[in-house]
């Protein structure tokens, strides 16, 4: 436990130094919320519904962390450390190098979780922001958007033959969904058409589960998401820990 | 027991044996240098010997265990120096240190440590904004800080000026008083000549020499120890002697 507490700290203040994390992490989907809370205030999110546009990408905002973190952030500092050799030299120490790993997912973790808290009184406070359904149903969502988004970066890191080309796939993967899977641009607004195609992303559904949940919507709408979610967390996990390697 | 025992060690890469049959033993308190040109597989050696690399045969033990099997075990008391030591872009000195100290159940003071090798004053300075010479210091003050019963120093003083090297040797010596056991590799013979209690010399993965300084001599028939490690590593003088 001493040892993942000092990792996780010292780890956290390299970050911080770097800054990006910050950047695109936290203070991008703040931006983000202000924009949208400016330009479509507290109208509601098409005419006769019960909620807000903004309460409807509540959901959409929270998931930027978790994308530039597990999938940007995570496959990046993998592939880095092992370029740098920082996984063998902790190969031999007492600990298990999977333990660096552990850190990493931490404090991607930490990251997504500061952006959700921030996201959540800047959203409450400024632009009458609430959360229809359960705040535990959300978590739940959260949680299954975390373990399925970062096990994508776990796999593109671990297999990636060096930092260079997980660069290239950690952004092929990261900017598109960014962009095109409703966290940024609204879901909404995009037509018909180009809903079915974003659809494929893996952020799209993931996102389709937080906003159900914080609206309060019947589960059952979200029953092809969660199973969609399931099963790419499932292949890129197998894959990740099948084709890891620490050099 | 001994400190290290390594038999019949074998390492291939493809149809290239990097490591052939390699075999000897460390005594407890004693200073083995590993000795070669580039590529006579003295870094193969060391990673096979530490797990980080696999066997392709043989049997290696670190103070009577098994680096693979009990590999925690293992590194709570033996350290490591790589050669090619990188560390995270961002990183200070002392943040390299508390990290390192932390993986460990019993630990010295690093900051005793960065004082004996003269560094106590780059704590708060980026590890990539030290000199050569300085990265080199805190490289072998990380190896120390498990205050380690073993250590392993892969090019132990590459890049560090006279006064810096003496300085290490120094340092080196009173902790081999104190009982610790080092393999080192360098390609500075003063040093070994100074340091070393045994030597072994490799090359193209072959012990082409096994003994004391002083028998590297008397075999080769040169005075002077770097003219017998040269007689010993350089080709067309082996071959004439055959």
């Amino acid at each position: 436990m001493k040892a993942y507490r000092t990792l996780l700290k010292n780890e956290l203040k390299m970050s911080l130094r770097g800054m990006d994390m910050v950047l695109f992490a936290v203070i991008m989907p703040i931006v983000i919320l202000v924009i949208l809370g400016i330009v479509f205030g507290q109208k509601p999110a098409f005419e006769g519904a019960e909620y807000t546009f903004l309460d409807q990408s509540f959901g959409a905002l929270c998931s930027i962390a978790i994308c530039a973190g597990g999938v940007m952030g995570l496959p990046l500092v993998i592939s880095d450390y092992r370029a740098k050799h920082i996984l063998k030299r902790y190969q031999v120490t007492p600990i298990k190098p999977s333990l660096v790993l552990i850190v990493e997912v931490s404090m991607y973790v930490v990251y997504s979780l500061a952006s959700l808290v921030s996201l959540f009184i800047i959203a409450m406070c400024f632009f009458g922001f609430r959360m229809r359904g359960s705040i535990g149903l959300f978590l739940v969502g959260y949680l299954l958007v975390i373990v399925s988004m970062f096990s994508i970066g776990m796999m593109v890191g671990g297999i990636a033959k060096n930092s260079k080309i997980a660069g290239v796939i950690a952004s092929a993967l990261y900017f598109p969904m960014l962009v095109f899977s409703g966290a940024t641009l609204p879901y909404e607004v995009m037509p018909e058409m180009m809903q079915k195609v974003v659809g494929i992303l893996p952020l799209t559904q993931g996102i389709k589960i937080l906003k159900n949940a914080a609206l309060g919507l019947p589960m059952d709408n979200v029953t092809g998401p969660v199973i969609f979610m399931l099963v790419i967390a499932v292949i890129c996990s197998v894959i990740g820990i099948k084709g890891f390697r620490w050099e | 027991m001994n400190a290290i025992e390594v038999r019949n060690l074998t390492k291939k890469y493809g149809n290239h044996t990097a490591v052939d049959h390699l075999s000897f033993e460390v005594e407890k308190g004693q200073v083995f240098g590993l000795l070669g040109a580039n590529g006579a597989g003295k870094s193969s050696s060391i990673e096979c010997m530490l797990g980080t690399k696999k066997m392709d045969s043989g049997e290696v033990k670190l103070l009577g265990m098994d680096p693979v099997k009990e590999r925690s075990k293992v590194f709570e008391r033996v350290g490591v120096q790589f050669q090619e030591s990188k560390y995270q872009d961002l990183i200070k000195v002392g943040e390299l240190c508390e990290m390192t100290a932390s993986v460990y159940k019993s630990t010295q003071n690093y900051e005793e440590l960065l004082t004996a090798f003269g560094i106590a004053d780059k704590k708060k300075t980026y590890v990539k904004e030290l000199s050569g010479g300085e990265r080199q210091r805190l490289f072998i003050v990380l190896a120390l800080i498990p205050d380690p019963e073993l250590v392993f120093l892969d090019e132990l003083t590459t890049g560090l000026d006279a006064r810096a090297r003496r300085d290490v040797w120094n340092i080196l010596s009173q902790l081999k008083a104190k009982g610790l056991s080092i393999l080192l590799t360098s390609h500075f013979m003063d040093e070994v000549e100074a340091l070393c209690d045994k030597i072994m010399i490799l090359k193209k993965g072959k012990t082409v020499f096994h003994g004391t300084v002083e028998e590297a001599k008397t075999v080769s028939g040169k005075e002077n120890f770097e003219d017998a490690y040269l007689w010993f590593t350089d080709e067309e003088v082996e071959y004439e002697g055959v």
